[in-house]
């Protein structure tokens, strides 16, 4: 990891994808803390654990604000500002602070891991709810109103199912980062599949590097198409975005068209 | 229980490596010049292509979108056997990534140009090419620049997981910062980090604004 040169040349010139196959049938490979099926569990759980956080955070969050329709300005910002930091610093950086204010015990690998995770989860989140329930038609709202909805029934019953694509995009564009970004926590010692690129690269050992690279594509493209397929069954299908959306926003959206357009 | 004595930024050994602040950004901006513009260079084509034929739109986008779905470590090692353990992996990765964004942007721009103006432009006698470059591109623009920005700001940040793989960039601080846990040194990458983010993008709103004088005219005329 300190230098390029000789070193990597070799290594790359003997990798073949026999060398591959090889690694993904050996026995020793698929069972134990190192095995995959327990580097996937530690990847997944603490995906899910984050998206979770982050979802029980930004969704009161986003719902209070895009209802009291003054929410630009931060959804804008959070936005920004969850583009603008990058997530491997964040990372480092979270462990950094953890290790001088808590045990090392604690402050190594999955509690860093975490609160990173979680927070690069809010953003996308909080953003997209925002946007969605502040782009509920005021003139419908408006209409609720004088129907007699009281407030909580026109964010739970008009706001919220009319908002629900784009939220989903959201919480799919937060779980969708938090699984790349889980990979590195592997640097801090927080296991998962980044453990094998990570210790790969510290050892040379350039077919479990990539092998642990084709693992983590292999769990992020999976987690993309699962959580469409999600997506589709908890939308209702009157507020189905319209195709002629769908086309403009990302399929791996990073943010809602509005924002990106400022 | 760990102990670290010193404190948490040593504002002494930040003014010792002014150097080494210095090169790092400058390496930083020329890692993230490269896959811009290489992406604008692939995306341009490409976008104009799938604006024409619709076919070919989905094709592209899905394309686009599962390279963009694969995270970056991921990517800069499964490029590794085709480059060597280097720099290049990374920046291939990181012009992959910018592809989704601007060829959507790129589509939706010159989707977006009024129907009245392109036959305008064609009753004047321009050619399809000539309408392109001199009417729907440069009406196009504030919807490509937005891309662009937003390209520029997430390869900025992607930049730093590159220096797990190689050597350069502001990820340098991070990672030498993480193998003897010296927080200043951390800090250090992470900030110019973002601020090298937050310059970028003002900087292309400034240049944005600078080729496309008109918006500027009617931003202006909105808010008077």
């Amino acid at each position: 990891m300190d230098e390029e040169g000789p070193r990597g040349g070799n290594v790359v010139n003997n990798f073949t994808l026999g060398h591959l196959i090889h690694w993904f049938t050996t026995a020793a490979h698929w069972s134990g803390p190192d095995g995959i099926p327990n580097r996937v569990f530690e990847h997944v759980l603490i995906s899910v654990e984050s998206v979770t956080i982050a979802a029980a955070i930004a969704l009161p969050v986003g719902m209070y604000v895009g209802h009291r329709r003054k929410g630009e300005f931060i959804a804008v910002t959070t936005a920004n500002v969850g583009r603008a930091v990058p997530s491997f610093a964040l990372l480092v950086l979270v462990f950094t602070i953890m290790l001088r204010i808590l045990p090392a015990n604690l402050a190594y690998g999955f509690g860093p891991g975490v609160v990173t995770l979680t927070l690069l989860g809010i953003p996308p989140i909080l953003t997209n709810t925002i946007v969605g329930i502040q782009g509920v038609d005021a003139d419908t709202v408006e209409a609720a109103r004088g129907m007699g909805f009281r407030e909580r029934e026109v964010l739970s019953r008009l706001e919220l199912p009319l908002a629900m694509p784009l939220i989903m995009g959201g919480v799919r564009t937060a779980a969708l980062q938090i699984v790349a970004t889980a990979t590195l926590i592997a640097l801090i010692g927080g296991g998962g599949l980044g453990t094998y690129i990570v210790g790969g690269i510290a050892q040379s050992d350039t077919v479990q590097t990539i092998a642990g690279a084709a693992l983590v594509a292999l769990l992020a493209l999976f987690t993309e198409f699962g959580l469409a397929l999600v997506e589709r069954r908890v939308t209702p299908r009157h507020t189905r975005t319209p195709r002629r959306w769908r086309r403009i926003q990302p399929a791996a959206g990073i943010a809602p068209p509005t924002p990106v357009g400022l | 229980m760990t102990v670290i004595a010193e404190p948490f930024i040593q504002w002494s050994w930040i003014f010792a490596h002014g150097h080494e602040m210095w090169t790092y950004t400058l390496q930083h901006l020329v890692l993230t010049v490269v896959p811009v513009v290489a992406g604008l260079a692939i995306s341009l084509p490409l976008g104009i292509l799938a604006q024409r034929h619709r076919r070919l739109y989905n094709p592209v986008i899905w394309i686009a979108g599962f390279l963009y779905t694969i995270p970056s470590l991921a990517l800069f090692v499964l490029l590794i056997p085709l480059t060597g353990l280097s720099l290049t992996p990374v920046e291939i990765a990181l012009t992959t990534y910018t592809l989704l964004i601007l060829i959507r942007n790129i589509v939706t721009g010159i989707d977006e140009v009024p129907a009245e103006v392109v036959d305008a432009a064609t009753g004047m006698g321009l050619t399809r090419r000539q309408t392109l470059w001199r009417v729907q591109i440069p009406l196009a623009m504030p919807a490509i620049m937005a891309g662009v920005r937003v390209a520029t700001v997430s390869t900025i940040g992607l930049v730093t997981v590159g220096a797990i793989i190689g050597r350069g960039g502001l990820g340098q601080f991070i990672t030498d910062g993480l193998q003897i846990l010296f927080t200043t040194e951390i800090l250090l990458g992470a900030v110019l980090s973002v601020l090298l983010a937050v310059l970028a993008d003002a900087g292309l709103l400034g240049l944005q604004r600078l080729i496309t004088p008109w918006t500027r005219k009617a931003l202006a005329g909105a808010t008077s």
